[in-house]
């Protein structure tokens, strides 16, 4: 779904359609139908066939790769609030061209591309990409992140407080955030016929066959975790299985019908979900073509993740990276691209800046947009969320066994 | 240009030559088919007798790996197996009768039946999956009218059943039974129906007995093209189904992509091709593909 459908808010089924599409696209979804499918073909040596070249044009043309998720950054559009784009302001400041790869479609879709390389210790060509936590976890445990140099990112110091040390990365020597969101529950209260309060209501018997959750494990297991009283940022592997043995009933009787990247949002959109466990981002777009669609902060605590920038090992455009994260840690450039994506920015004074933007523009729609809650949370609501804690190698592999035969594979 | 006489060891060599040329028009299928078929193959068994954790892989003839596609992942083979056979008949079942009469009946229409017979491929196969889910919905028209005729109960739905997932296999793969089907009728001679017509043979007897043996090729080069993708095939399982009917596609994908157990996937998908080889040699050998293989 693009923006001019969301202001103008055409639907028919075309749209809907699009706006699957949309699903389609953005984060963690179909783990790998391009790179999943080759693998089966002819495994990991065609997979390093398949990587770009690396590098970029001579000296004094600068410039630098940036792979992000599809439709993750804001772009100009027809009936869009700007003029220009986040991407064009930075090349016009610093005549800095930025090659932008819309191809992170899933962590481990996007993993499974560069790893070869990367374990070959070559030039994977991105120069920066945003990858979820535990994916970060998992590079940086690896090896394969360049540190950063904060003395080239002025504007460090405008990051969250709340984001600054993370389990994986204490004091963000290797990353910082692209841009955050939480999980916890999309319900639909047509089809529910009641608010929901917490997130046991999940559990619900009324509600059988019209559940799904996530595949993402560590937003499922975190906020299962949390309807348990167990601390998702603490938790041992025993409470882990813990929390797979609550699941795994519900699997069985069909309460809950699927596992689900954003594909959740047009069976949510189209009454074929009741309730699920869904990321604060997609709600508010979703929101805009179903105002009913609520977004729930329960009782026990939400999930709190990021997708953060790092540079690759073997890089070679650093500098003109580290440029590009100081020049997005601006509070305005934050407002910029938050008022396109809807997540949360991790950028101390966004919310003014859009302010200040929305009062320049005269533009009321614009101005809404810093009120909402999902975009611009409240200290207690902050105060209510939980990260996955950091794991090592064998319990992450310990999980993932258990939690693919949760789900059916 | 004047013309010279050649001598003797000139036009030997011109054969010599002439002889090479079908093996040099071989050589780039042949290098395509080993750089990109048997060396990722050789490969794969390589990886697939591995064991370890990622990324410190080592070859230690891990026949393990092979015996996990029957021990653990029993009910997600037999779902592939019978998923792919019922969509590959409901696939035979539709395409002939279309076939037929697109071959037979189309007249100047004929070429634009096929070409809306491929109007499907130009849509990407996600967006052709993804529709089958607004087809199929809870609130969606076929559910809301199998419940008022009692087909299905009042709680029933149809998404993230078997059914769904079976019909989403058949739409995807119905043009590749089609069109080999289409071929070998289009082809077919139409005086050997006549000389049966003459021979006293009822429409029916003339069938059977000229039309149908005449388009088996077809059938056969049909209900490989769509058994083979459908067996391995995760996509409409993902979109259509529930975590019960995941297919060995899903296993094979959540082990390359998520858990990073290469030597178990390479070991499935292996052992996937192998078992489809297998069931199908005696397939082919038992409706005769001469025509296929000539």
């Amino acid at each position: 779904m693009t923006a001019p459908t969301r202001r103008t808010g055409n639907r028919d089924a075309l749209m809907a359609l699009l706006a699957a599409d949309r699903g389609i696209d953005r984060r963690k979804f179909l783990k790998g139908v391009g790179a999943g499918s080759l693998l089966m073909l002819g495994g990991p040596a065609l997979l390093a066939a398949c990587s770009r070249d690396g590098g970029n044009g001579g000296d004094g043309d600068r410039s630098f790769t940036f792979a992000n998720w599809p439709l993750y950054i804001d772009v100009v559009e027809e009936d869009g609030w700007f003029e220009t784009s986040s991407l064009e302001d930075f090349t016009e400041e610093t005549g800095i061209s930025v090659s932008y790869l819309e191809e992170v479609n899933d962590n481990t879709e996007w993993f499974a591309k560069v790893q070869a390389q990367l374990q070959a210790g070559q030039n994977t060509g991105r120069d920066l990409v945003a990858l979820t936590d535990w994916m970060a976890d998992r590079m940086i445990r690896l090896g394969w992140v360049e540190e950063l140099d904060h003395s080239k990112i002025p504007n460090f110091s405008n990051l969250e407080s709340a984001l600054l040390n993370v389990p994986f990365d204490d004091g963000r020597k290797y990353t910082l955030p692209w841009q955050s969101g939480f999980t916890a529950i999309g319900y639909n209260p047509n089809l529910t016929g009641r608010e929901l309060t917490k997130l046991e209501d999940i559990f619900d018997p009324a509600f059988s066959g019209r559940v799904s959750m996530l595949t993402e494990s560590r937003d499922t297991l975190g906020l299962v975790m949390l309807t348990m009283g167990i601390d998702p940022a603490t938790f041992t592997m025993d409470e882990l299985h813990q929390a797979i043995a609550k699941i795994k009933p519900y699997v069985d009787n069909g309460h809950i019908r699927r596992f689900t990247g954003n594909d959740y949002a047009d069976d949510l959109v189209n009454g074929n979900l009741a309730v699920c466990f869904a990321w604060s981002g997609d709600i508010v777009q979703l929101q805009l073509d179903n105002p009913d669609l609520q977004f729930l902060f329960p009782e026990e605590g939400l999930m709190l993740w990021s997708d953060n920038m790092l540079i690759p090992k073997g890089a070679t455009n650093i500098d003109e990276a580290h440029e590009w994260m100081d020049f997005v840690y601006r509070p305005e450039v934050a407002a910029k691209i938050a008022s396109w994506v809807n997540f949360i920015p991790p950028v101390v004074g966004t919310k003014d800046a859009l302010l200040e933007i929305a009062e320049e523009m005269e533009d009321e729609e614009l101005a809404e947009l810093a009120d909402n809650p999902l975009i611009f949370p409240s200290q207690e609501v902050l105060a209510n969320t939980h990260p996955f804690r950091g794991m090592s190698e064998d319990e992450e592999r310990e999980m993932d066994e258990a939690f693919q035969a949760l789900i059916g594979a | 240009m004047t013309t010279t006489t050649l001598h003797e060891p000139e036009l030997a060599r011109m054969a010599r030559r002439r002889a090479m040329v079908p093996y040099l028009l071989l050589l780039p299928g042949i290098a395509w088919l080993l750089v990109f078929f048997m060396v990722p193959i050789l490969r794969l068994i390589g990886v697939s007798l591995q064991s370890g954790v990622y990324p410190n892989y080592e070859f230690t003839w891990q026949w393990d790996n092979y015996a996990r596609l029957w021990t653990t992942y029993g009910s997600q083979v037999w779902n592939s197996l019978r998923f792919a056979f019922a969509a590959t008949v409901i696939c035979l079942v539709l395409a002939y009768p279309l076939a037929y009469f697109i071959a037979f009946r189309g007249g100047k229409w004929k070429n634009f039946l096929v070409v809306m017979l491929l109007m499907p491929f130009l849509m990407p196969f996600l967006l052709r999956t993804l529709s089958w889910k607004i087809i199929l919905a809870d609130e969606g028209i076929v559910v809301s009218t199998l419940k008022t005729l009692g087909v299905i109960g009042p709680n029933a739905t149809l998404l993230a059943t078997s059914v769904a997932v079976v019909a989403g296999i058949a739409y995807n793969f119905l043009p590749f039974m089609t069109l080999p089907i289409y071929v070998s009728l289009e082809k077919l001679d139409r005086s050997l129906i006549e000389a049966a017509a003459d021979l006293y043979a009822t429409p029916r007897e003339a069938f059977r007995k000229v039309t149908l043996p005449l388009s088996m090729p077809g059938v056969v080069a049909g209900t490989l093209l769509t058994f083979i993708p459908a067996v391995g095939d995760y996509v409409n399982v993902l979109l259509l189904g529930s975590p019960s009917e995941f297919m060995i596609g899903n296993v094979i994908q959540s082990r390359f992509l998520v858990v990073l157990d290469y030597p178990v996937a390479a070991a499935l998908s292996f052992t996937l091709m192998t078992v489809i080889v297998l069931m199908l040699i005696p397939y082919v050998r038992a409706t005769g593909t001469d025509d296929l293989v000539a």
